[in-house]
């Protein structure tokens, strides 16, 4: 066992998030959270839904931004895809999803403002880089046999839709769909940012400490989520694809000689705006470099490193909870895997944001309610996803149960899988890492965040820029490690 | 299926496009509350409705998110006049050459930012910025706000000769003043400085355990939110309306909409009146 490659790299994490853990600061400080908690508890178990002004428009804002977000973003991609073998479309895929949909927004808000194409493409962009990959991933699994054997002379298009389309169809339709659930949650967070969706009224009333409005908020969106399988049916995809951009809002209009000054005045590096040159670059580059890149990139590795084998360990706890070999297949099966799922919603639907500021009651500052933050919402989002995995497992009728099961039957067999969405999610949580500036931790995504509040684009971009590089080198080298331990990554285990 | 879906997408980028190309220009306003930032649609539509019959044209109200975003809104003409605090202001003002500070709010003349400390901290009432606080940990409000940022950063800076990062063991931005209380109360930081209205009102309301958390120290006073209005208004809405704005905004004494902002009226000011603020931004590297 101790020979086999999975288990050496599995260890070889868990040996550095131990590292990590020695020279990252965790602490507990808190003294009497109580009161605030209880207040907090008390508010979420009694929701008022009477307390937000626009709820059903907020809804609808909510549900129309993803469609018409993800609907871009897929069909973008779907192009892409097809070109994707050229290192220029690879490239530009992996840097535009290297991006947080909520950066994407702070800049299209600099110059399209608080107008509808700034939360449409927020989540449209980085969502096209990322079903480019996918898509490539899963046409590059298709047969191709049929494509060698249609006649000669047959159109490119009705070429690719009798061949390598008609195969992967029901591959890119999963896909697709859980995007769509990723959207809608990217949406309601683009309400934090001041689009008009859910995330909008959650923040304003969370921050008030008007929590059974933040009961209400939840509830409804745990139950969006949630119903997603019901009410987002094939059929009515057409539908609710054609009604999304009527849907989105107007929004105030947008000031075009706004966008040619965020790219030639906004962005240009101070000293070079205030005629410097070069000599004057160099120092404020250096400055930007030593006094926020480099400590923003250590808080940023240690933070995802230690979160990310977290999650994991996490995510073997989690994963049961949905899996029919532990909940059983009958009514009563049926009744806990209902209430797994929901459990599992609720985790992963939480916004993280929220969780840091429950944590940070309880422990204080420091460097573990961010690592538990990020694992109890990404431990919710692989779990759901490695238990759906295990119900595609048929097991002998005499397989052992009960922790057995678990030990020597599931977990062995599902451990490839999970992995492979274990290194997915690795530059995602690292990603996640910009939100939790409320613990007073120096991420790279806080100092990117405190730059755009100082309303310095300048450095925000350069900031922005390192942290696509970073996330861009976690991705290579989570490719590097799939493909060693020779973790088939089909594209349905991406999350 | 595709060709549906290709469909939608082919109607739906125009779309986009065309909305932001009919414009018939109503007048826009934005405003950012230092507390209750809820509701905000249904209450400041009262002010946009006292707004439009004073001035007799269309107004419209716009929430946004932070200060940051009201700066943007305002520099790139999607709102006219904003509610803005001191620094916003200042940044705003920076950036569109021509506009003014109109009015601020009765109490925003003499504004302070307080200093609270948990009791577990060991630190007395008004006991002051003291040594004794150097290695404790500490929130700011948001990263843009004048009494919950920059007012703090510049006292601490002058009573400790250091930043505050050097000071502190630990230096968060809780994001709001409620919060900055919430988590002091709690222990979570051991302190905190926040706007004082914020603080007073949450304490007469009985938020706050006056056994558990203290003001340790007030500030000196300075100038802090204001309305700012566009310096072309004028040209877009006719001569003189700038000064019939700040006319309207000095004669509201409804209650119920000083409720929202919340201030017991409004007093005429001038950009000169925000050079302190101005200075103290460039000090701390926050204004260029």
């Amino acid at each position: 066992m101790w020979h086999s490659a999975t288990v050496r790299t599995s260890l070889g994490f868990v040996a550095l998030a131990i590292a990590c853990l020695l020279v990252a600061d965790f602490q507990i400080s808190a003294h009497d959270p109580w009161a605030e908690l209880g207040r907090l508890f008390l508010g979420l178990a009694q929701p008022n839904f009477s307390a937000v002004d626009y709820l059903g428009e907020a809804i609808v804002r909510t549900l129309a931004f993803a469609f018409v977000g993800v609907g871009l973003g897929a069909a973008a991609g779907l192009l892409l895809a097809l070109v994707f073998h050229h290192r220029a479309v690879r490239t530009t895929c992996a840097f535009i999803r290297a991006i947080h949909e909520l950066f994407w927004a702070l800049i299209f808000l600099q110059f399209f403002g608080l107008h509808p194409l700034t939360g449409v493409l927020a989540i449209a962009i980085p969502y096209a880089g990322i079903f480019a990959k996918v898509y490539a991933e899963i046409l590059d699994e298709s047969d191709p046999q049929p494509a060698q054997v249609i006649p000669h002379g047959t159109g490119v298009v009705s070429a690719l839709a009798y061949t390598r389309f008609s195969q992967a169809w029901p591959h890119l339709a999963t896909y697709t769909a859980y995007r769509l659930e990723c959207g809608l949650r990217s949406s309601a967070v683009l309400g934090f940012v001041g689009m008009p969706t859910l995330g909008f009224y959650l923040e304003s009333s969370f921050a008030q400490g008007q929590y059974t409005t933040v009961g209400a908020l939840l509830l409804l969106f745990y139950a969006l989520i949630a119903t997603l399988r019901l009410w987002a049916r094939p059929r009515l995809l057409p539908f609710y694809l054609l009604a999304a951009p009527f849907l989105l809002g107007e929004g105030l209009p947008i000031r075009w000689q706004s966008v040619s000054r965020f790219f030639t005045e906004d962005i240009v590096p101070e000293p070079l705006r205030q005629g410097e040159g070069l000599a004057g670059l160099m120092p404020w580059l250096g400055d930007l470099l030593a006094n926020e890149a480099l400590p923003g990139i250590w808080n940023t590795l240690l933070l995802t490193q230690i979160a990310l084998v977290a999650t994991g360990l996490l995510t073997l706890m989690l994963y049961p909870l949905v899996s029919q070999h532990f909940t059983g297949r009958h009514a009563a099966g049926r009744v806990r895997g209902a209430l797994g799922h929901g459990v599992l919603v609720i985790l992963r639907s939480t916004p993280e944001y929220l969780l840091a500021f429950i944590l940070l009651q309880l422990w204080g500052p420091s460097m573990l309610p961010a690592v538990v933050a990020l694992a109890i919402h990404n431990g919710g989002i692989i779990g759901h996803l490695v238990g759906q995995r295990s119900n595609a497992i048929t097991l002998r009728a005499d397989a052992p149960r009960g922790i057995e099961r678990y030990a020597f039957e599931l977990t062995p067999r599902l451990y490839g899988p999970f992995l492979a969405l274990l290194f997915y999610r690795w530059e995602i949580i690292m990603r996640e890492t910009a939100i939790l500036g409320i613990l007073g931790i120096a991420t790279l995504g806080f100092y990117v965040d405190s730059a755009i509040q100082e309303i310095r684009f300048d450095r925000a971009m350069v900031l922005i820029v390192i942290t696509a590089l970073l996330n861009i080198g976690v991705d290579i080298l989570a490719r590097h490690l799939r493909n060693r331990l020779r973790l088939r990554h089909t594209a349905s285990c991406e999350p | 299926m595709l060709r549906l879906l290709s469909r939608a997408l082919a109607t739906a980028l125009p779309l986009l496009f065309a909305s932001s190309l009919a414009a018939a220009d109503p007048f826009v306003f934005t405003a950012i509350p230092d507390e209750d930032e809820t509701r905000l649609q249904e209450r400041f539509q009262k002010v946009a409705d006292y707004l439009a019959e004073e001035l007799e044209v269309e107004v419209r109200f716009v929430p946004v998110k932070s200060y940051a975003a009201a700066v943007t809104a305002f520099r790139n003409d999607q709102v006219q006049l904003a509610w803005f605090g001191g620094l916003s202001g200042v940044q705003a003002r920076e950036r569109v050459p021509g506009s003014r500070a109109l009015a601020q709010g009765v109490e925003d003349a003499e504004f302070r930012t307080y200093f609270i400390a948990h009791e577990s901290t060991g630190l007395e009432e008004g006991a002051g910025l003291v040594e004794a606080m150097r290695d404790m940990t500490f929130t700011f409000g948001s990263k843009g706000s004048t009494s919950g940022r920059l007012m703090p950063e510049h006292y601490l800076r002058e009573a400790f000769g250091e930043a505050p990062e050097e000071v502190f063991s630990r230096v968060g931005f809780s994001g709001n003043h409620s919060r900055t209380a919430s988590l002091v109360a709690s222990g979570a930081y051991q302190l905190g400085a926040l706007n004082y209205t914020v603080w007073e009102n949450e304490f007469e309301a009985g938020n706050i355990d006056a056994d558990s958390v203290k003001v340790v120290w007030k500030t000196p006073t300075y100038p802090d939110y204001q309305w700012t209005i566009r310096g072309d208004v004028d040209g877009r809405f006719g001569e003189g309306f700038a000064d019939r704005v700040q006319q309207a905004l000095l004669e509201m004494d409804d209650p119920a909409l000083l409720e929202s902002f919340p201030r017991s009226g409004f007093i005429p000011v001038d950009n000169a009146d925000y050079e302190v603020i101005r200075q103290v931004g460039q000090q701390l590297d926050i204004l260029e």
